[in-house]
């Protein structure tokens, strides 16, 4: 990947994002979600999505709204259905977005293996339940294991808490969650920091993402800690 | 896996039930210390409560932490530091901090010794059915439910026996949409600690109940531990 852009806006950082795009966001409900991304997303117009992440949207937070305003054609995701998911609810009773669910731990894999290079991969998570009917399995070693494929995207939209002058970044806590794994399987990955610093100031033994995977950064001041005011609890 | 208890079977002098602090207790009572533990969401969080500083005990949670601490005070809520349900939480001195895929492969590798989640049915088998109420115009959601039951040295339940309309949760077959097959070891509940596994279900030890009881109320042939 060519070097890291550094972009004034999270529009400008967002740029062009096809209709039909598959776009992976990061985020463990509200915890690392790239707030002003999504909601660059919804100002840039692409529909058709199929959004990859772990939930479906909290309350009105961007990403609910991404689906209320039908612009979500599939949601992969492990766990959809949350107190305030009002808005992927409707949209999914309605049959207006579809649903691949997938167990957290072969979502996270799957696309740890697309940023890798790994073609498929067999893991006993799921063997024996109605979310592996059809795949193929094996016995390996004695334990039975279900076939899976990675999932990559066309682009990543993760936030991180700082960002070097070459893309290097460095998270917060547990926000980080997706955004290591998320970066390296799309094909251009946004991130969204709190701060930006001196390429040099992070130190390289606490590097998290190396800047080769990320290709737009955009400072929002304050986009770590709290910025997205959203809670689990309905507002 | 064998049990490893140091009450013994039948034993237990209780004349009634225990209460969910109790049961929380008793699930902590039989994890070894220096343990890497998952609490799944739900009951299985209050067994922390009973994890007494001083035996290693060392708490993963799912979302990407080992090391967790107890809920914050109002003013120290983090909203970057949260559990698998999204719930605020600490960060104990020693803790770590690692994306979701390291954090499942912790799982799946074999590195967590004991995950402790709540069930909706256990057959005597060991397949768990925890995820879906199987209610036909139900939003679906799996979570980490799938890898947590499968990945873990030591998967163990911790429930309560019947249902709200009194029907069992131990069964001898699951109808519910399953999590795992044959991935529960060990059943704790409010009247009893029941093994299960390949071997059936095997009565541990009874709480204001007797093994014949057991049998009527679940409708199932009860083994014993030796």
């Amino acid at each position: 990947m060519s070097a890291a852009r550094f972009a004034k806006s999270a529009l400008e950082a967002l740029g062009d994002v096809a209709d039909g795009a598959t776009v992976m966001i990061g985020g463990f409900g509200p915890a690392g979600q790239p707030t002003d991304l999504v909601e660059a997303l919804l100002e840039q117009g692409a529909s058709g999505l199929v959004v990859v992440s772990n939930n479906a949207g909290n309350g009105d937070d961007p990403l609910a709204r991404l689906i209320q305003r039908g612009r979500v054609a599939k949601m992969v995701c492990s766990f959809p259905r949350q107190v305030d998911s009002w808005h992927f609810d409707a949209a999914y009773r309605s049959g207006q977005v579809e649903l691949e669910l997938v167990p957290q731990g072969n979502l996270a894999e799957r696309i740890r293996a697309a940023g890798a290079g790994i073609g498929a991969f067999y893991t006993p998570t799921g063997f024996g339940t109605p979310l592996a009917e059809g795949k193929e399995h094996r016995r390996i070693s004695g334990v039975d294991q279900v076939l899976e494929y990675p999932i990559h995207a066309d682009v990543a939209l993760v936030r991180a808490d700082r960002a070097d002058g070459v893309g290097n970044l460095v998270y917060r806590k547990t926000a980080r969650n997706f955004g290591p794994i998320m970066v390296t399987a799309a094909r251009r990955a946004v991130v969204q920091v709190r701060e930006v610093v001196p390429t040099g100031a992070l130190d390289p033994e606490a590097v998290v993402t190396p800047g080769i995977y990320v290709d737009a950064v955009v400072e929002i001041a304050g986009s770590a800690r709290g910025a997205t005011g959203a809670t689990e609890e309905p507002a | 896996m064998t049990a490893t208890d140091t009450s013994g079977p039948h034993t237990s002098g209780r004349r009634a039930p225990l209460t969910k602090a109790e049961i929380a207790a008793r699930v902590a009572a039989d994890i070894p210390a220096g343990s890497y533990v998952n609490l799944g969401i739900g009951l299985p969080t209050l067994v922390a409560d009973h994890l007494a500083t001083g035996r290693g005990i060392t708490l993963h949670t799912e979302n990407g932490m080992l090391g967790m601490g107890p809920s914050p005070e109002p003013d120290d809520v983090d909203p970057d530091l949260v559990n698998a349900g999204k719930i605020p939480v600490t960060e104990l001195p020693g803790a770590s901090y690692f994306h979701q895929a390291d954090s499942f492969a912790m799982m799946r590798g074999g590195h967590i010794d004991v995950c402790v989640l709540g069930a909706f049915q256990v057959s005597t088998s060991g397949d768990l059915a925890n995820w879906s109420t199987g209610a036909p115009d139900a939003v679906p959601a799996v979570g980490g439910a799938m890898d947590l039951a499968i990945g873990a040295r030591r998967t163990v339940v911790m429930m309560t026996l019947l249902t709200k309309d009194s029907r069992p949760k131990l069964v001898e077959r699951c109808t519910l949409p399953l999590t795992g097959v044959g991935c529960v070891s060990r059943i704790y509940t409010e009247l009893a600690v029941i093994d299960v596994g390949i071997d059936g279900a095997r009565v541990v030890e009874l709480f204001g109940t007797t093994h014949g009881e057991l049998e009527d109320m679940l409708g199932l042939k009860l083994g014993r531990t030796r």
